[in-house]
């Protein structure tokens, strides 16, 4: 394959909690801790873990609305890790992102036109009129009436405005798009138009996703490559179809039994490994491997050195003991 | 014999300054003791409305009832939408108990999570406040709560969210309902969790031998843990048969293009996923005819134009399988091929 488009080495984002009412509990929240991965131009990459496990830190930290606290972000081989405001504004119209909640991630007082048309009016120098044209191109493109331009959100649906969502995110012709969990918030019916959007889109465009998603099956639909997640760390990173056909990380596979299949038959055959516990706090997270605490083939390496992500078939993966 | 609970031309109606939004409509159906009912549906397709009537929780000045919603007891039959409020709150808890979607928002955040449960016991039993205590000790154990003489004394924040969700499921069956309605009690919960919770209903499931409503749009739940479905869709059941019948022979076109539109774990295909075009009909200005029909591509195959004309009836298909749909199943078959 070609060069990434992104390259993310020894990724490290910590909070300092609050420390409370008195301020004098505070804690490193290490919500990423030592993230490597890349993605290539045209690809989809999704991003799965439970919550807390830093996905979506991850994909903030990348388009750095949040500064890493450690590491390095290499966009089309420049290092935005480190970047000033300056370097980062002309960057930032090359990567978009598109948000799980299609009602608070919209203006209320502002019309579709103005939504879609602030990237427009930051970044370019379009005119007042071209910047209607290509407003009404992009809602044409994503599917909805180019009539509704002087619109407002509350008179959309869920669905619709997703789309608006992510006429704006198309908006200045992206390489890479962000997409923080887009579908989970919308209806069945209504998820697969918009998974089929995306599809169509990075067809036309050549984008290149990070898809950031806990709805595994979603997930395996959209991505050619799937990085798992857990406290911080990256678990597995490999092809989707051997991901899903051969986990090779514990964790990926309890999560991938945990996912319930419509087929009322095969549920009742089904052997199911159920994880005990929570996950623990990533103010405090276990020594060694950050899974031992919930997973059946610990032994006492796994409690004191964490594994270094290597290669295992054609999954690349951090366990000691890897199926 | 007549089941646990019989609903019967259920209607919910809210009038509104835009017109009167029918959120159900005549709907009807049972559950017996042991057994799981999964009502499916769209937001806004009626599924958690039909219930709160159930649950007596709806506010008598702002919304229309009608339709019977009886509980078939030991003592005789009630009729909760017609009982007197003081009855329908003696059931509530102890006849039927209601789990909802976000636990934090449903747990009272100033009371212990040990206070809550035993509240909710010294409302139904005769006893002192270290018996209910006791009690709460038990349930949080029961469901699964480690150490639970300790964590009884815990603050709804200081639990996770699945610890939170086996607290509710705990504080509802505290008084040993016959009847459990679950209203999306996983959506909020991640897959490993929400493995944990299913496994925990089904099992006081078997052992309190209760009745349970499971309103999801999680079709991997359902077959999971239903027995019989209830799919609905603009305020009406629109199919409804045993959870085999209706996942491999569905009767119904939406019921066949919400199976068809999720892509499942286990087989990997690609291409582009099928979709329902359109979106689900306003409640307030509903299309002419059967509701789904502007976005049913089977609809151009029923002779002169029947679904734009006439709302089908919910007709048999096969043993307790109902559908409502002009369309024969020979119909759908050739429509099918046809390339509809």
């Amino acid at each position: 394959m070609a060069t990434p488009i992104l390259k993310v080495s020894g990724l490290k984002k910590y909070f300092l909690s609050s420390g409370g009412f008195t301020g004098r509990n505070k804690q490193v929240i290490k919500a990423v801790d030592g993230v490597d991965f890349e993605i290539y131009p045209g690809e989809t990459v999704g991003l799965v873990g439970e919550s807390g496990c830093g996905k979506t830190t991850v994909g903030r930290t990348i388009l750095k609305l949040y500064d890493p606290t450690e590491g390095s972000i290499f966009f089309e081989g420049q290092d935005i890790a480190h970047a000033s405001k300056v370097e980062i504004f002309s960057i930032r119209s090359k990567m978009q992102m598109i948000f799980q909640d299609p009602y608070a991630s919209l203006n209320p007082r502002h019309t579709v036109g103005e939504i879609i048309g602030a990237p427009f009016q930051i970044h370019t120098k379009l005119s007042k009129d071209e910047i209607k044209n290509e407003v009404q191109s992009l809602l044409t493109k994503v599917g909805l009436n180019p009539e509704h331009i002087n619109r407002f959100p509350h008179e959309f649906s869920g669905g619709q405005r997703q789309r608006i969502g992510i006429a704006r995110a198309l908006a200045l012709r992206p390489k890479l798009i962000v997409a923080d969990e887009p579908v989970s918030a919308l209806d069945v019916s209504i998820q697969a138009q918009v998974v089929n959007l995306l599809d169509d889109l990075q067809d036309e465009y050549g984008l290149a996703y990070l898809f950031v998603a806990h709805d595994l099956s979603v997930v395996q639909h959209i991505s050619d490559r799937v990085i798992v997640m857990y406290l911080g760390k990256v678990m597995e990173i490999a092809k989707t179809e051997s991901l899903f056909k051969e986990p090779r990380h514990p964790y990926t596979k309890a999560l991938l039994s945990a996912v319930p299949i419509p087929d009322p038959k095969l549920e009742r055959s089904r052997e199911r490994i159920t994880l005990v516990g929570d996950l623990p706090t990533p103010a405090n997270p276990p020594s060694g491997c950050v899974f031992n605490t919930r997973c059946w083939k610990a032994k006492d390496i796994c409690r004191t050195t964490a594994p270094e992500l290597l290669t295992v078939g054609s999954s690349t993966v951090a366990c000691h003991f890897p199926e | 014999m007549s089941s646990f609970l019989e609903v019967k031309n259920l209607s919910v109606a809210f009038p509104t300054e835009d017109g009167i939004v029918q959120a159900t409509n005549e709907v009807t159906f049972s559950v017996d003791l042991g057994q799981t009912l999964a009502i499916v549906g769209e937001s806004g397709s009626g599924k958690s409305v039909s219930n709160l009537a159930i649950m007596g929780l709806h506010n008598p000045k702002s919304t229309r009832i009608s339709g019977q919603a009886i509980f078939n007891l030991e003592s005789g039959p009630i009729d909760v939408l017609t009982a007197p409020t003081e009855t329908v709150r003696k059931m509530r808890g102890s006849t039927m108990s209601m789990i909802f979607q976000d636990p934090m928002s449903s747990l009272h955040p100033f009371f212990t999570i040990g206070n809550q449960i035993a509240e909710s016991w010294l409302l139904h039993n005769e006893g002192g406040k270290k018996e209910a205590r006791a009690r709460a000790i038990e349930m949080l154990d029961l469901v699964g709560i480690p150490s639970a003489d300790r964590r009884v004394d815990d603050y709804p924040h200081q639990f996770s969210g699945g610890m939170r969700q086996r607290a509710m499921i705990a504080m509802a069956l505290v008084n040993n309902p016959k009847l459990l309605i679950a209203d999306e009690p996983t959506t909020a919960l991640d897959v490993t969790i929400q493995a944990q919770i299913i496994e925990l209903i089904k099992q006081v499931q078997k052992e309190f031998n209760m009745a349970v409503i499971l309103i999801t749009h999680d079709l991997g739940v359902v077959a999971e843990v239903a027995d019989h479905i209830n799919v609905m869709y603009a305020g009406r059941l629109v199919e409804t048969g045993p959870v085999d019948d209706v996942f491999y022979n569905s009767d119904h076109p939406y019921t066949r293009g919400l199976l068809n539109s999720i892509p499942r774990v286990d087989s990997f295909h690609g291409g582009r996923l099928s979709t329902i075009p359109g979106q689900p009909p306003s409640l307030i200005h509903l299309p002419n005819g059967c509701s789904f029909q502007p976005r049913c591509s089977y609809a151009k195959h029923v002779f002169g134009n029947k679904c734009e004309i006439s709302m089908p009836e919910l007709s048999q298909k096969a043993a307790n399988h109902l559908a409502r749909c002009h369309l024969s199943e020979a119909e759908i078959i050739s429509a099918t091929k046809a390339g509809a």
